[in-house]
């Protein structure tokens, strides 16, 4: 491929904004994540354990 | 040698260890054990500041093992590998103990007896941590091309997805039209488009893609090789076949409705399923004038519990174009709870009901009894039968797995649930991927799913396997059998009939036929180290000696 990629903005640091950056992360993509909350996990960091799988979700 | 120093870091997980399991005491007893340099209490050792904690302890304290006592190894072996790699350590110079689901989970009413058993596992992951090993990851070059099996809306939608980041993609699809379980549908909720435009749309993007390979009345036979590397067998149909090398292979091998045969009196001319309404609704020959739709016609019951998902919503909209062609028609539709989840779906339920459509609740043990133009139903809201006359009756069947996904399975080696759809390596963790590296699910060959869903589940799919084919090379875990003594092997085959990934070849050597061991194939299973009597396969990173080292600490502390 064609080395012409360029950074991301990702706006939102809960669950979706952290997989969609990780994923970028891993192709070698830089990623810029923007979360306006002092710490990221959004929603989810909050829960407990999560179902099906009973996973603590932090 | 150099001097082993074990760390061992007792993870609270909030409550859910430390709210049954004496976590304190836990590590004041992992100091006793042998060649303990330094214990910790963790309220949640994942955490960044648990993570940071254990990074700083390993270098201000010298420690060269690491063992964490917490959750399941699946979930977070990959974050504290990470952490030792860090902070200088060989990152298998980690061991994982499992203390929540194994202890405080396991026995939650026995919290004495629980602390005892944890203790059990963590002498026993000392036992293991003094004999480990350093392993440094295999790496391999990466094929930048992706094998996608199924060609309906799932399968069009990542092979356009990946040809459209300039991968080269093949497309097989074993019937003679692309399209799937789509191509026979009439409009789609909640756009309001036709599947027919829908899908020709699709294809005739894809036909402009000339790294798009689509090849129709076509079988993959066999598939060998792994991540990055897949040697896939396909045939087409009266041709010869091929052999071709592909990086990523993407399931999107779909679905089929049930054929409710027995099921209220079934017959397939006034008493239809709702695949073949949507075609009667498509050629304009539906005319009836009084439908009765049944919800859950072979589904959510003892032989299928789940919810098929998109047949409340298709009674709905169903139920909406017959009310529009004709407002003098009588629909009903008798369900047992109304799937309709998300803004769209409720407007559009909203909007049948303006329409006239009709809903009656039932319950499972009482079913609608369908007679020779009638339909007897009682009514549990109401508390009464009603009985309602009918020219058509429409069985909202569930989308059940396709034939031929159990040879697709054992093909590919990824498993199928207990339905048999295909299953993702996690829920949530990772809903696209196989645990197989290098294979991902997408579409209603995983679970029923809506025309919207698969297109979100094939773009997911396609942007994970992205992640390897833009990469140029591949780390595969060290965790792999080794012919470890050449001269014990015999050269008698077993271990490469064993082996289920074919990663064993017998080849001839100056010392005549010995095994030999294609590491980045292995998936570390262990069967060929079992069945090899000479003792000649050793498996990385669970070698005998470091088993038998924890199984007798098991017993005797």
């Amino acid at each position: 491929m064609e080395n012409k990629l360029k950074d991301v903005l990702i706006i939102g640091g809960g669950i979706a904004g952290i997989q969609a950056a990780l994923d970028l992360g891993d192709m070698g993509i830089k990623v810029h994540l923007v979360e306006r909350k002092p710490s990221i996990g959004g929603i989810m960091a909050q829960l407990d354990k999560t179902f099906p799988t009973n996973d603590c979700s932090i | 040698m150099e001097e082993i120093r074990i760390g061992v870091f007792v993870c609270n997980c909030g409550s859910n260890i430390a709210g049954f399991l004496d976590c304190k005491e836990l590590a004041e007893y992992s100091k006793t054990l042998p060649d303990v340099t330094f214990t910790r209490e963790n309220l949640f050792s994942c955490s960044e500041a648990g993570v940071t904690d254990i990074k700083n302890a390993i270098i201000e304290n010298k420690l060269n093992r690491v063992i964490v006592a917490a959750c399941t190894p699946r979930t977070h072996e990959p974050t504290f590998r990470a952490a030792c790699q860090d902070a200088g350590m060989n990152p298998f110079f980690f061991e994982f103990v499992n203390i929540r689901e194994h202890c405080s989970w396991a026995h939650k009413n026995e919290p004495e007896p629980a602390t005892q058993k944890a203790k059990d596992l963590i002498r026993m992951g000392v036992a293991r941590a003094r004999l480990l090993e350093p392993q440094e990851s295999i790496v391999a070059k990466v094929e930048p091309s992706a094998l996608i099996i199924g060609g309906g809306i799932a399968g069009l939608t990542a092979t356009q997805s990946l040809a459209a980041r300039g991968f080269e993609v093949t497309l097989v699809e074993r019937t003679n039209q692309l399209g799937g379980l789509m191509k026979g549908l009439y409009q789609i909720f909640p756009g309001d488009i036709s599947a027919e435009q829908l899908t020709s749309e699709k294809i005739e993007t894809l036909s402009k893609y000339p790294n798009a390979n689509v090849m129709t009345e076509t079988n993959v036979v066999d598939v060998a090789g792994y991540v990055g590397n897949y040697v896939a067998t396909i045939q087409p149909n009266k041709k010869q076949e091929i052999k071709k090398k592909f990086g990523i292979i993407i399931v999107a091998t779909g679905t089929r409705s049930l054929i409710p045969d027995g099921l209220y009196k079934y017959d397939g001319k006034k008493i239809i399923t709702q695949m073949h309404l949507e075609s009667l609704l498509k050629t304009g020959k539906f005319k009836t004038k009084n439908v009765v739709m049944i919800q859950c016609a072979g589904s959510r019951n003892s032989e299928r519990i789940y919810c098929s998902r998109i047949c409340c919503m298709t009674a709905i909209k169903s139920g909406i174009f017959i009310k529009q062609q004709n407002p003098d028609a009588k629909v009903f539709i008798l369900y047992r709870d109304l799937m309709c989840h998300g803004v769209e779906n409720e407007e559009i339920l909203r909007r049948a009901k303006e329409l006239g459509v009709r809903f009656v609740k039932f319950s499972e043990d009482q079913p609608p009894q369908v007679e020779e133009n009638s339909v007897k139903v009682f009514n549990d809201v109401l508390g009464r039968e009603m009985e309602i006359d009918y020219d058509s009756v429409v069985l909202a069947t569930p989308l059940i797995p396709n034939e031929g996904v159990e040879s697709v399975s054992k093909m590919l080696k990824v498993p199928l649930d207990e339905y048999k759809f295909f299953l993702e390596a996690h829920i949530k963790l990772r809903p696209n991927d196989f645990a197989t590296d290098g294979i991902y699910v997408c579409g209603t060959a995983h679970w029923p799913a809506t025309i919207t869903e698969s297109i979100h589940q094939a773009l997911g799919a396609a942007a994970r396997a992205s992640i390897h084919l833009t990469r140029e090379e591949v780390e595969v875990e060290p965790i792999v059998s080794m012919l470890v003594d050449e001269d014990a092997c015999r050269g008698c085959g077993l271990c490469a009939s064993v082996c289920p990934y074919g990663s064993i070849e017998m080849v001839q050597t100056s010392k005549g036929i010995k095994a030999n061991i294609v590491a980045v194939a292995c998936k570390g299973c262990g069967t060929c180290g079992a069945t090899c009597y000479k003792h000649a396969i050793k498996m990385n990173h669970f070698t005998n000696e470091q088993l038998t080292a924890q199984i007798s600490v098991a017993f005797n502390e």
